[in-house]
């Protein structure tokens, strides 16, 4: 068994889920490779998004793959720290905007 | 921090200098143990070996490994201190064969082929033959290296020369890291003045072309993507045109290879050649069209076999045996570095290949 529960190796091994799930597996590739198609947005609009998301998600594979497909798309790294500003945004007002609710009940026990 | 290598690894007398200590890493570790399939067993999961060279159409001339820049990636591992250069000697004996061969393309090459003492003398004499494209792969600081060199594009043009040059990205910071400090301003100067002399305008018959490649241990993105941003960029921000840009992938060689190996991103990088494989790309290799000639005058299959000093597998092994009957139908010498070649949409000098 691994030390870790992380091995940078295994997201190398992601295809392999279809072998217990062949179905359902290949279905989902299908649908991710189309998602990053180009569309309404562009494919470096998406790999952007991506990666802010992989942060909020905090998926180290998905941070791993998704700065390389950055670079690889010449996205700079201002550019790159920018879209984690907005993930970090969304997480951080999400969080605030609970404020409301432990306000409200605080009003509501004690006010 | 950008951190440049001032010396070739030659200079420094480094381990990886040596193209046999090169080719043991390129067979050893993952290919060795069969973690990956070496490129002969890729190729031939689809009957593709051996490669085979077809018509001759394009002559790579590496008129010397000197260089004014010392790029960190640099598969020549050129550099100021490198002592090759073709004499006019070879030189002539180039000329016979671009008369007698039926190659349509001459591609001047370095290093920085302008170093070369005997570099106008050569283009001069080159263009005489009347060659349908005649392309100089200029690096464009050398063009603002020194009063000599000023002149340079009314030179190209007055040969109707098809200039090729390196641009790592339209960002200062990403090219200085790449290529040095100072480059990116040089080379914007540079392209302003091929622009002011008619090159790379959209109508223009002075064709300049860009190439990319890539500033670390990745592979390059989708290249109509890339020339589309390219244009934007130098465009908006220093109204520089040019045609087309070639994506190329960085091949695991030189003094790419020794950053791979010391960033420790060799083996990831080669999974990521592995896993883009295109057997596409494969049929249209450029070493399948091209044939590469050394400094002193010995054929290569590319330029990248030249650097790792694996001859041609042919009778003619030297300019001055050049036989175009001899070297059509040649087996391609390969390792696994031409992987770099069939990755995604493949990689040749001229860009993607499928
Ligand atoms: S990459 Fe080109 S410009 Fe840079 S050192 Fe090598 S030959 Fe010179
Ligand atoms: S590295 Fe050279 S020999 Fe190998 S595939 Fe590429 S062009 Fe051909």
């Amino acid at each position: 068994m691994s030390k870790t529960y992380y091995d940078p190796a295994d997201l190398r091994k992601f295809g392999k889920i279809t072998e217990w799930s062949e179905e359902l597996g290949n279905k989902f590739f299908e649908y991710y490779g189309k998602v990053f198609e180009e569309g309404a947005l562009t494919a470096r609009e998406k790999s952007l998004i991506a990666l802010a998301v992989s942060h909020t998600e905090q998926c180290p594979y998905c941070i791993d793959a998704y700065t390389k497909d950055g670079l690889q798309r010449g996205i700079t790294k201002e550019e790159m720290m920018e879209a984690l500003h907005v993930g970090a945004a969304i997480k951080s007002g999400a969080t605030l905007v609970h404020g409301v609710q432990m306000m409200n009940k605080v009003n509501k026990l004690d006010g | 921090m950008t951190k440049l290598k001032t010396q070739s690894l030659q200079k420094k007398g480094s381990d990886l200098a040596q193209s046999n200590r090169q080719l043991e890493i390129l067979s050893n570790g993952i290919f060795k143990n069969g973690e990956l399939p070496t490129f002969k067993d890729k190729i031939s999961e689809t009957s593709q070996f051996p490669l085979k060279a077809k018509k001759l159409e394009i002559l790579q001339i590496n008129v010397g490994y000197m260089c004014n820049q010392v790029c960190e990636h640099c598969h020549v591992d050129a550099g100021p201190d490198r002592k090759e250069i073709m004499t006019r000697e070879t030189m002539r004996q180039c000329l016979e064969v671009i008369k007698n061969s039926g190659a349509h393309t001459l591609d001047l090459t370095g290093g920085a082929p302008e170093m070369n003492p005997d570099f106008r003398w050569f283009v001069e004499e080159a263009a005489k033959v009347g060659i349908k494209d005649f392309i100089v792969r200029s690096n464009l600081t050398i063009i603002r290296a020194n009063k000599k060199y000023y002149d340079l594009p009314e030179f190209f043009k007055k040969h109707n020369i098809h200039v090729v040059s390196s641009m790592p990205h339209w960002t200062r910071g990403k090219t200085d890291k790449q290529r040095g400090d100072g480059v990116f301003d040089k080379s914007i100067k540079a392209l302003q003045e091929l622009n002011a002399v008619g090159y790379g305008m959209p109508d223009s018959n002075l064709r300049l072309d860009l190439v990319y490649n890539p500033s670390g241990a990745f592979l390059p993105g989708d290249q109509t993507s890339m020339e589309k941003d390219f244009k934007k960029a130098l465009k908006e921000d220093f109204d520089i045109q040019f045609h087309n840009l070639f994506a190329i992938t960085n091949l695991p060689i030189a003094r790419f290879l020794d950053y791979l190996v010391a960033s420790e991103n060799y083996e990831d990088y080669m999974y990521a050649l592995v896993e883009a494989y295109n057997p596409a790309a494969v049929a249209n290799v450029m070493c399948t069209n091209t044939l590469s000639i050394s400094w002193d005058g010995y054929l290569f299959d590319c330029d990248f076999n030249q650097m790792l000093e694996l001859p041609v597998n042919s009778k003619a092994k030297h300019v001055s045996e050049f036989n175009e009957a001899l070297l059509v139908g040649r087996n391609i010498v390969i390792s696994q570095h031409c992987y770099g070649c069939t990755a995604g949409a493949g990689s040749s000098c001229q860009g993607v290949v499928a």
